[in-house]
């Protein structure tokens, strides 16, 4: 039977689903990030570029349906989120916009500004997106200052209801370390899943050292990162909704919620293995390239396991840190059983929409990509 | 209260992103077709030209994809952070067609768009050239969804308003879809869009006829781009014939601003300019009629009964049945659980008065009007230029296939003259439907000054002027760009 409580999981899930298929294709901002550190010669930094030119717009497209999803299954959030926490959706999205443009600029005659500043925003967009987008995801754990009331709306004067509650709009997420190591974890990861995915797609021995390298500091970073958080988020309180549907603090939730929902602990646990052997692999065998398609899946689902963990379970997804019941969870946030319905119908499309980008993905990817081959062909 | 100046402000930043965006965007829809079809004679023909031909404009393609790209998506995280209230309250319905958009068309454009450029030797001939007109589809379902969520906002359709969630909600998706007015404007716009793709290739390739050089590309280019811009103009002449008749049935206000039209009646008037009108014109256009009745600004502020007897509240009733409505939601949720009989009460008077809920937010009936000279005029623009276009292509495909097109040099200058001409018309036409729609997020439902986020206004300032700074350059960089790859002309091709 699919019930309306059915479908908001369901929705959920495509949520998490995104935002782990979001953060593997993140690589392209990883990669990005490497462009000075690890290209240090002109074709090797055009390698880079045009290793992730190629899939930049499945990154971009992924972020835009995660945002459109979230809008057609939790319009409550898109509001709330959006509206509220202005300067840092804002700044993601500059970062995503000099990134759009800047593969086709950057070796373009007449570009103005050169070769050198397309190549430093790419580098921006790589550190900065993951960064932010990292830092936005924490405050799922951590709570953001909002106020939501849905009476508002019958205030001629001021019908808006949902409101920020400082001035900083979204910034003051900073303030909080955990948010930060957040952040900081999901940019090390990008980059290491860039560095994973140019070992394999980029035939050059002095790169793919060079790409080695950056990829055991980085992995270092992530690893360290990535222990901090999890300390954090099995000990701390957590969001969660009483069965009178208040919302109330819970000590160790999260661990709780793992503890108590064992699919999503197999998940998680089978995600971080293969993530993490992806890249060991990558590190103790130099003839070993494949290690992106270990680390990918890995991190697809790792992902998924840290939304149904903030999701699920009777949890508010986005707590209120200002005003305790005005935490959106699946239920008070979601979109009717009707517009759930139809929408989980079109999803039905979504395997065929991953089998087309694999095909053609594949397809493209057959043979590693070679300074000869940019010589030769089109390209960025 | 709600600043005036955060609403303004706010809509200046959407209006801005939208209207940057629509510069890409119909070029994007253009050039796909124009280029596709190269690719296709290319593949039958076998011959080399038609790729070499194809590859050109595939480049002018890309650098103009990416910043349309850049632009769409701030549009669309702009209804969240900027429309935080409208997000709410029709979120439910506005947020499918966005969702779907992105699963339907951006991973196809995404996916075929990377092999349209770097698979030339990756794939066969012929998946190539599927994938080229897969990009060009992608972007023509795109079209199909966003405008399918752009003309509820113009004409809200297969809703229904829920107090206890606040907010209305979707009740027949099918009615959104085959919305009419989604209809004509998803022809309206695509067909548009290929009358820019078309005068750009005709602009370009007459340049290089004046300079003789690529004579043969020129002509080519021609020959192609004119047959697409042709189709597509009188497509949207068709659809803007529909369109109107839309108009004139769900917006009237905005109909009768794009007329500058006061006092309405039978047989009203057309207006070519400001004194010069032809009757029974606009009567014709809005209803298919010459006798069709069409109220004027005055007639929809009074009042007014249409010659079969339907009569037409003022604005000042709706403003007052909207307030009613308002203070009935305040009392359901007040009452809900602590007394359902006086809850079931203002129930039924919100439901009486629902049609009416949005006016509960408009404090003067002056609000209701749009600004009559930007739409009047942005009408005009529209629809002389697109005449003088269809003139334009015809007379070049005509001298094109008499042979003496590359010595009539006052008409190849003025193809190349007619380039920002198309942007302009699309600009305007983008000025009518959106401008004419104001006070209105949502035709009737939602007043922008209810729909705004609660930001400060000088958040909403400092993005707005960034915006403006990035885009422009963006603009500056781009057209410096296609200037250099225009110069410099396709390559394999024999001069």
């Amino acid at each position: 039977m699919i019930s309306y409580d059915f479908l908001q999981h369901y929705w959920w899930f495509l949520i998490a689903l995104l935002g782990g298929l979001l953060v593997f294709l993140l690589f392209v901002q990883g990669g990005n990030a490497l462009i000075f550190l690890a290209g240090k010669e002109e074709s090797e930094r055009q390698l880079i570029v045009n290793s992730t030119g190629r899939k930049w717009e499945l990154t971009f497209t992924t972020l835009v349906t995660f945002g459109g999803a979230f809008f057609a299954s939790f319009p409550l959030f898109y509001s709330t989120s959006f509206g509220g926490a202005y300067w840092v959706w804002i700044l993601i999205l500059i970062t995503f916009v000099f990134q759009a443009v800047s593969y086709e600029f950057q070796s373009k005659a007449g570009n103005l500004l050169g070769k050198t500043p397309f190549r430093v925003f790419l580098t921006i967009n790589g550190c900065l997106a993951p960064l932010l987008i990292g830092t936005a995801v924490g405050t799922f754990f951590t709570g953001s200052p909002f106020v939501v009331n849905k009476n508002a709306v019958s205030d001629i004067a001021s019908p808006i209801i949902s409101r920020w509650a400082t001035p900083w709009h979204g910034l003051e997420a900073v303030a909080n370390p955990f948010n930060v190591e957040f952040g900081l974890m999901v940019m090390t990861l990008a980059i290491c899943l860039g560095a994973l995915y140019m070992i394999n797609n980029i035939a050059n021995d002095k790169l793919a050292t060079q790409l080695r390298r950056s990829l055991l500091i980085s992995f270092i970073a992530f690893a360290l990162m990535l222990a901090l958080v999890l300390m954090q988020l099995f000990t701390m309180e957590g969001f969660a909704v009483a069965a009178d549907g208040t919302i109330v603090m819970e000590p160790y939730k999260y661990l709780h919620n793992l503890l108590q929902m064992p699919i999503v602990l197999v998940l998680f646990v089978v995600g971080a293995l293969l993530l993490v052997s992806g890249v060991v692999l990558t590190l103790t065998k130099p003839s070993f390239k494949r290690g992106i398609w270990l680390t990918a899946p890995g991190t697809v689902m790792a992902v998924m396991a840290l939304f149904m963990l903030v999701g699920y379970n009777a949890t508010a997804y986005y707590p209120s840190s200002s005003d305790l019941q005005s935490s959106l969870t699946l239920s008070n946030s979601c979109s009717s059983e009707f517009t759930l319905k139809t929408m989980a119908v079109v999803s039905l499309i979504i395997p065929f929409v991953v089998a087309y980008i694999t095909y053609f993905w594949r397809q493209m990817d057959k043979k590693s990509l070679t300074t000869e081959e940019l010589e030769s062909t089109d390209k960025y | 209260m709600v600043d005036t100046a955060l609403v303004d402000w706010s809509r200046l930043q959407f209006a801005l992103t939208a209207g940057y965006h629509w510069i890409f965007v119909p070029l994007t829809l253009g050039l796909a077709v124009i280029m596709a079809t190269m690719e296709t004679i290319y593949v039958i023909r076998g011959d080399d030209f038609w790729k070499q031909t194809a590859k050109f404009w595939m480049k002018l393609f890309g650098i103009n994809f990416a910043v349309g790209i850049a632009t769409g998506i701030i549009l669309e995280f702009e209804f969240g952070t900027n429309w935080s209230n409208y997000s709410w309250f029709v979120g439910d319905i506005f947020g499918a067609p966005l969702a779907i958009e992105g699963i339907f068309a951006f991973f196809m454009e995404a996916t075929f768009f990377a092999v349209m450029f770097f698979g030339w030797d990756k794939v066969s001939r012929r998946t190539h050239l599927l994938c080229t007109w897969l990009t060009g589809i992608g972007a023509a379902i795109s079209a199909v969804w966003i405008l399918v969520a752009n003309s509820w906002m113009q004409h809200p359709v297969g809703m229904a308003f829920n107090p206890d969630t606040v907010r209305h909600e979707m009740v027949d998706f099918w009615a959104l879809v085959l919305n009419p007015v989604a209809v004509s404007k998803f022809f309206h716009s695509v067909f548009s869009g290929w009358m820019t793709g078309a005068i750009f290739a005709i602009g370009i390739s007459c340049w290089y006829l004046i300079k003789q050089r690529h004579v043969r590309f020129a002509l080519a280019s021609i020959r192609v781009a004119a047959i697409v811009g042709i189709s597509g103009t009188l497509a949207v002449m068709l659809s803007g014939d529909s369109s109107g008749v839309h108009i004139a049935k769900y917006q009237p206000m905005k109909l009768a601003a794009a007329e500058g039209l006061k006092e309405g009646g039978t047989r009203a008037p057309f207006s070519i300019v400001p004194g010069v009108e032809v009757p029974g014109v606009l009567s014709f256009l809005a209803t298919h009629d010459i006798n069709g009745y069409v109220p004027g600004i005055n007639n929809l502020l009074n009042g007014y009964t249409t010659p079969d007897g339907i009569n037409y509240p003022s604005a000042e009733e709706k403003i007052a049945r909207g307030k009613m409505a308002i203070e009935a939601l305040r009392e359901y949720r007040a009452q809900r659980e602590s007394n359902p009989t006086e809850a079931a009460k203002a129930r039924a008077l919100l439901d009486e008065h629902i049609d009416y809920f949005g006016y509960g937010y408009i404090e003067s009936r002056d609000e209701l009007v749009p600004s009559v000279t930007l739409v009047y005029w942005a009408f005009r623009i529209m629809v002389g230029l697109g005449g003088f276009l269809l003139v334009l292509m015809i007379a070049v495909l005509w001298a094109e296939r008499k042979q003496c097109l590359s010595k009539a040099k006052w008409l190849l200058w003025t193809a190349v003259c007619a380039i920002p001409l198309v942007y302009l018309a699309g600009q305007a036409g983008w000025i009518v439907a959106e401008a004419g729609r104001q006070p209105w997020t949502i035709e009737g439902l939602l007043p922008v000054n209810a729909a705004v986020s609660s930001v400060s206004v000088a958040a909403v300032q400092t993005t707005f002027f960034l915006f403006v700074a990035i885009f422009t350059l963006f603009l500056a960089i781009e057209i410096r760009i296609l200037i250099k790859a225009i110069k410099k002309g396709p390559e394999g091709i024999n001069n």
